[in-house]
């Protein structure tokens, strides 16, 4: 269980002010919205009600962590003040708290809907609000609003609204998606531009934000893990860990030997599976379509070995609170001993099409750079961050299955730039098989499911656990009030803060960069959304 | 009158595909009229070319569009049966494939794509959460089902549907094309909208 230390909204820019500047807590880990509802008689006194939020920071040079929450009684027009002048991520973060439960950050310069259409009523995830009956299927087009507003601060203390514009009139705007085949899914921005030089990008979410979190607090625990593999189904694996382990955490299971090895294995397999899709589909976007079949003649491979084991190829299901879902299959081991010297060996015909291409080379290279303390500021985890200088893997920060007992290099590169990721990506899948290797000949025996009662009822608190993903940390914080349903269950996002970074990487390069950088950032659109 | 088009798919009989009998009671209803021979046979010709060479819209929201380019990968080789041409631009295709959850945001958008395409058209709505929402129908934010927005022609389930099933629900889409009365029903000019 985490403690989380209470502010008073006053003082909260303070606190978080000496955070950051005295404890040198630099990455905003989590920014999370919560509605802990109206005072009620009988309350504890400790007891936080009113709707609020759940600060989450680590520091990137001591590894500190800090959780920080502060809440409003207001419901009517909730107002909490602003950190995304501190941290740059939180900037999306409040937005998106803003659209889910209408709390208003006073100076934030960008007070607009993120997921919902501008015409949304109400704020969906109170637990108050009736989304579905105030707003039916609306068929008409969205109108795009090229102003919003902001909550300016006074010195006497009033508040007063300023509409601050996004595109003036003047200025050439494209928009590109959500129908748009490099944007990898239905993304959309809003592109500025100067001639070819793009000047701004407006990013515009939630076509296919599902409202996963919402759901899950009417979902059993076991129901609950459906939902994880759909959110990045290219981390299905390592999505559905962090989820189990956050719940055992909680439950305080113990799982056995083999179940830690069976999951590291199948991390590590779902890690190269995204990895090679990645580079199929960044190549897809350049414009070398041989590389694409490269990539998905690989990544089948790995396909079949999920497939006799868990049954399906995409959405798997395999992990479960305490265990797997079915032990693995007799073939497992030696399908995977094949496929390790086979990758391997294989892998140098990806460098030889692509890497070295010249066209590949002129087009990555010095192209989209994003700065380490741009990184760690908008907490652009994974293999975007690892690229800029920060090494962030949570296999190495925060060990959890059996990461702490084998043998692998962080691959950090300092470049920055776009093929700095892009051979991030492609090390990191020797980084991988090398992993595995350690792993496949040592699976101990033992029981692959620890027996967990049929009705989970998770302790009372708050818990947070997160794993690396394929493209960054993933983590789920976990409220519960003790019932069989979670109180509040908040996925980190990987690909919300490579969506935020576009902005700031993408001024000043060339519009036909701006596939480039997508691409090597490696977002998946429905986990931004969730 | 005695059903007398029986759509041929290459090395598949027709009595393995399931579901004939709507098939049939399709072709019932197109023939009532009955048929000039002349243009029957141009029909069939038409048709022949048409069901080879559907291309489909490249479009995905979420998991099924993985599976999608799985099919046009090098082991599932969509080109073999004439879906390869996967166009980027509404108005180059031939079909829309919904592959993944239509959200109530999405939904304008797709209705949109789906009218700039160029008549004929059809629609595959690929996957549990097109067809009827799937594991998010509970959502306050998902369409539960695509059908409700657009006239669908072939349903695909699964979550994501294997790409055998791909091939499957595209077949009996071809097989729908190949007993249509191009110059009767297909090519008619799309009426004007009333005023």
């Amino acid at each position: 269980m985490e403690e989380i230390k209470y502010i008073e909204p006053s003082q909260l820019r303070d606190e978080m002010l000496r955070l950051r500047n005295e404890k040198k807590m630099d990455f905003l880990e989590n920014l999370i919205g919560m509605d802990w509802g109206t005072p009620a008689e009988g309350d504890a006194p400790e007891m936080t009600r009113g709707l609020g939020v759940v600060y989450r920071l680590e520091s990137t040079e001591t590894h500190e962590h800090a959780a920080v929450k502060t809440s409003t009684l207001d419901r009517e027009h909730p107002q909490l003040p602003t950190v995304s002048d501190i941290w740059k991520i939180a900037n999306i973060y409040e937005r998106e708290v803003y659209d889910f439960y209408g709390i208003e950050f006073i100076n934030h310069p960008d007070m607009r809907r993120i997921y919902l259409r501008n015409d949304w009523v109400g704020f969906p995830f109170r637990k108050d609000d009736e989304p579905e009956k105030e707003n039916p299927l609306n068929m008409e087009n969205e109108e795009t609003i090229d102003t919003t507003t902001e909550l300016e601060l006074n010195p006497d203390g009033t508040i007063k609204n300023v509409e601050n514009v996004i595109f003036d009139d003047r200025e050439y705007v494209i928009n590109i998606g959500p129908q748009h085949p490099s944007t990898h899914g239905v993304l959309r921005y809003r592109v500025s531009l100067e001639g070819e030089t793009i000047k701004k990008i407006d990013p515009i979410l939630g076509y296919i934000h599902r409202g996963i979190e919402k759901m899950n607090e009417s979902l059993t625990y076991p129901q609950t893990l459906a939902l994880t593999d759909r959110l990045d189904y290219l981390s299905a694996q390592q999505n559905r860990h962090a989820l189990c382990m956050c719940i055992e955490k909680a439950m305080g299971i113990e799982v056995s030997e083999r179940v830690q090895y069976i999951r590291t294995i199948m991390d590590e397999l779902q890690r190269i599976d995204s990895h090679l899709l990645y580079y199929a589909c960044l190549t897809m976007d350049l414009g070398a379509l041989t590389a694409f079949f490269y990539g998905f003649r690989d990544r089948e491979k790995i396909l079949d070995i999920f497939e006799e084991t868990c049954g399906g190829r995409l959405i798997i299901n395999y992990n479960t609170i305490g265990g797997v879902q079915a032990d693995i299959h007799p073939n497992f081991v030696k399908r995977v001993k094949e496929f390790i010297p086979y990758m391997s060996g294989i892998i140098h015909e990806y460098h030889d099409i692509f890497t070295g291409n010249i066209i590949a080379q002129n087009r990555m290279k010095g192209v989209g750079i994003l700065s380490r303390e741009d990184a760690i500021s908008f907490g652009a985890t994974g293999g975007s961050g690892r690229a800029s200088g920060w090494a962030c893997d949570v296999r190495k920060r925060i060990p959890y299955a059996m990461y702490d007992k084998v043998d692998f290099k962080e691959i950090v590169r300092t470049e920055g730039d776009s093929f700095a990721r892009y051979m991030v990506r492609m090390d990191e899948i020797m980084e991988s098989l090398k992993i595995i290797e350690q792993l496949i000949d040592n699976i101990p025996e033992g029981p692959y499911q620890t027996k967990t009662k049929p009705i989970i009822k998770v302790p009372e608190g708050s818990y947070y656990s997160a794993v690396e993903a394929s493209r960054g940390e993933f983590g789920v914080f976990l409220e519960s009030h003790g019932d069989k349903y979670p109180y509040r269950l908040h996925y980190r996002s990987t690909g919300l803060p490579l969506v935020a970074i576009m902005d700031t990487v993408c001024r000043g390069a060339k519009i036909a960069d701006l596939i480039t950088v997508g691409g090597t950032v490696d977002y998946v659109v429905p986990d931004i959304d969730r | 009158m005695e059903v007398k088009k029986k759509p041929k798919i290459k090395d598949i009989p027709y009595d393995e595909f399931i579901d004939n009998d709507s098939l049939e009671k399709l072709v019932k209803e197109l023939n009532t009229g009955g048929a000039n021979v002349a243009i029957g046979v141009l029909d069939d010709v038409i048709n022949w070319g048409r069901s080879n060479s559907l291309w489909p819209l490249t479009f995905g929201t979420s998991c099924c569009a993985i599976e999608f380019m799985a099919l046009g990968a090098a082991r599932y080789d969509m080109a073999r049966f004439g879906f390869e041409v996967a166009r980027s631009s509404p108005r180059q295709a031939d079909m829309i494939m919904v592959c993944g959850t239509i959200t109530n945001r999405m939904a304008p958008v797709l209705k949109r794509l789906y009218d700039q395409m160029a008549d004929p058209k059809y629609v595959i709505a690929v996957g549990g959460c097109t067809i009827s929402g799937g594991p998010f129908v509970n959502s306050y934010h998902v369409v539960k089902g695509v059908d409700k927005i657009l006239p669908v022609d072939v349903y695909i389930p699964g979550c994501p549907p294997r790409p055998e099933a791909f091939y499957y629900g595209m077949m009996q889409l071809q097989r729908k094309v190949k007993i249509e009365n191009f110059f009767g029903t297909v090519n008619k000019k799309e009426k004007k909208p009333e005023e």
